[in-house]
């Protein structure tokens, strides 16, 4: 077993998410069942390996295709506008705010 | 069982031009056809007509003024549920965004409606995309038109089956692990995933940034090639698309494929595919030899870790990305007397089971004390699964693999299990992980009647090499080999 009803309780804190106390337990055994499948990444050894970081495509020799490096587009402002469409979205504005239960006690 | 899709891109085309039908009464037929058949299937969770007809009659107005017409003109288009239009209610199939509207047009849509197209609606899928079977959905599952009985694969189940079923002439999925290529192959409908970087994403809500992509599914080559010109191409709202030039793969297509290189790679052959799959693929591979393709066998050593890297990567992503979730700004929000409080109970309420494990897994990968042991080591492992792609392309054009490892499984075989679920993903999350190119292309059925699909991954930015395969292939007869 590698994930307790702890670990379980803890990771779902982190994640803000409750559970009910029923799907603790499915929740454990189904995380510890994909955990250890997942275990087979250990049997690699990969000390001299780079994490893949990005996307970007690279032969076994390294060269990128023309246009695949990222591009980036002038640093200018431009008309956006939609504060009123995005606002009408939300569960409770007080506009232009979104509101939300106190978060500072005094 | 199911009428056969009757409408292709070019026939659409061809009526309209001769008057034989417009734009407005070919989005009513369709509009007819989806009432009726929809109900059983689900394939559509929420539908646009407002939006189609007046773009259909923009389309029938250039027609009577003898106006050029564009690639798509009057092409009833449908889109997975997890992609952008305005004022059009999209879920993502989960409960938390039950009533969220967008306020604009995802990149992928605009560029479809300025081709001619007409959005009929929005399509069923599993929640945020997560799902090899569509039973993730809060809206209940989409069932497969060619057997009720199976699911439709997932997580673009409703787009696939609404194109296998001819409710839309072609329809927008995305794959982040093989969820437009398996649903294609269920449904035995051509399905393309582009390489990473091909299409914008803008508008796209996102599940996992390093691995999601829009792609089409169609009924042939030819649309599916038309589809894929029309929304590849850099887009400046996306700074993960690429500026690489886009070819006219409608020409590229027809190309002979004579002296082409076919990698096989044994890796995708051994335990766990069924014998029926296995035979029509290998008939699939010796039709292209036939056609004067050159078969190498190849080595691709790290497959076997494609699942356990996927499921580290795409769940740390996407504890991120659906961290945004939380009651505040948009969709659903549960009170709370504190914000933590409300966090948590809209978060409870909102998303579903499997959208939960996901979250919680990507969670404990990511968090301190097993960062390095999970998600660094699964990056690296990842490195390697994409060395294995390139030094295959150093030999080869395209590989040939089998897309699933067997046919459509039943409605519940797999949910009880999650692990199960996720090893039907085993050939398709490789070419996710490396970001290359993979097309679905049906491959004959099972003899219980269920589509098997074969699977040609390309080089980065290749697919028109895999689109002209797959034409090949269907010109052959090997759709129904």
């Amino acid at each position: 077993m590698k994930i307790s009803r702890e670990d379980v309780l803890g990771v779902a804190q982190l994640a803000h998410l409750e559970l009910a106390p029923e799907e603790v337990e499915t929740y454990r055994a189904q995380l510890d069942e994909i955990l250890a499948y997942i275990g087979k990444l250990q049997e690699l050894d990969v000390a001299s390996v780079e994490p893949m970081t990005q996307m970007l495509p690279r032969t076994a020799g390294g060269a990128t295709p023309a246009g695949a490096e990222p591009e980036l587009r002038d640093d200018v402002l431009l008309p956006c506008n939609v504060g009123e469409a995005v606002l009408a979205e939300a569960p409770d504005a007080a506009r232009p705010f979104f509101r939300v239960p106190k978060v500072i006690e005094r | 069982m199911t009428a056969a899709p009757t409408w292709t891109i070019t026939s659409v085309r061809d009526a309209l031009l001769a008057k034989k039908t417009s734009a407005h009464e070919l989005v009513k037929d369709f509009y007819d056809q989806i009432e009726r058949r929809n109900p059983e299937l689900n394939a559509f969770l929420a539908l646009c007509p407002e939006r189609a007809y007046a773009q259909a009659g923009r389309v029938d107005a250039a027609i009577t003024k003898g106006q050029p017409l564009p690639p798509l003109a009057g092409v009833p288009v449908a889109v997975k549920d997890v992609i952008s239009a305005q004022g059009v209610r999209t879920t993502c199939g989960s409960k938390i965004l039950e009533n969220y509207t967008p306020p604009y047009d995802a990149t992928a849509i605009e560029r479809l409606e300025k081709a001619g197209a007409v959005v009929l609606g929005k399509t069923n899928c599993d929640e945020f995309a997560m799902g090899s079977s569509n039973e993730n959905s809060a809206y209940g599952p989409v069932r497969n038109p060619v057997a009720l009985d199976r699911v439709p694969g997932g997580s673009s189940g409703g787009s696939a089956a609404a194109v296998a079923a001819g409710l839309a002439v072609v329809a927008l999925g995305t794959d982040t692990g093989g969820s437009i290529r398996q649903p294609g192959a269920y449904c035995g409908i051509p399905a393309l995933m582009p390489t990473y970087g091909r299409v914008s994403r803008y508008g796209l809500i996102a599940f996992a940034s390093s691995l999601d992509r829009i792609g089409p599914f169609a009924t042939n080559i030819s649309d599916t090639a038309t589809v894929i010109s029309v929304t590849a191409g850099y887009d400046s709202n996306d700074s993960t698309s690429a500026a690489v030039a886009v070819p006219d793969y409608l020409a590229e297509i027809e190309k002979p494929v004579l002296g082409l290189r076919i990698g096989v790679p044994e890796d995708y052959f051994g335990a766990g595919l069924d014998p029926e799959v296995k035979t029509k693929v290998q008939a699939g591979i010796s039709l292209l030899e036939k056609l004067g393709c050159k078969r190498v066998p190849l080595k691709m050593p790290h497959t076997d870790y494609a699942i356990a890297t996927y499921y580290i990567v795409a769940t740390a992503e996407a504890s991120s990305n659906l961290a945004r979730y939380d009651g505040v700004r948009y969709g659903l929000r549960v009170q709370g007397n504190t914000l933590m409080e409300m966090y948590r109970k809209t978060r409870e309420r909102g998303f579903g089971p499997e959208v939960k494990r996901r979250i919680m897994l990507g969670t404990y990968a990511l968090s301190s004390g097993y960062y390095d042991a999970y998600y660094l080591r699964a990056q690296k492992v990842r490195s390697l699964i994409a060395r294995d792609f390139a030094s295959a392309f150093e030999k080869v054009d395209a590989i040939v693999t089998p897309t699933t490892p067997t046919a459509a499984f039943k409605l519940g075989e797999k949910t009880a299990d999650p692990l199960q679920m996720y090893l039907a993903d085993i050939y398709t999350v490789t070419g996710s992980l490396a970001g290359v190119p993979g097309i679905s292309v049906p491959c004959g059925k099972t003899a219980t009647g269920l589509p098997i699909g074969m699977q040609i991954f390309g080089s980065h930015f290749d697919e028109a090499r895999i689109l002209q395969l797959a034409r090949a292939f269907e010109k052959a007869g090997g759709f129904s080999i």
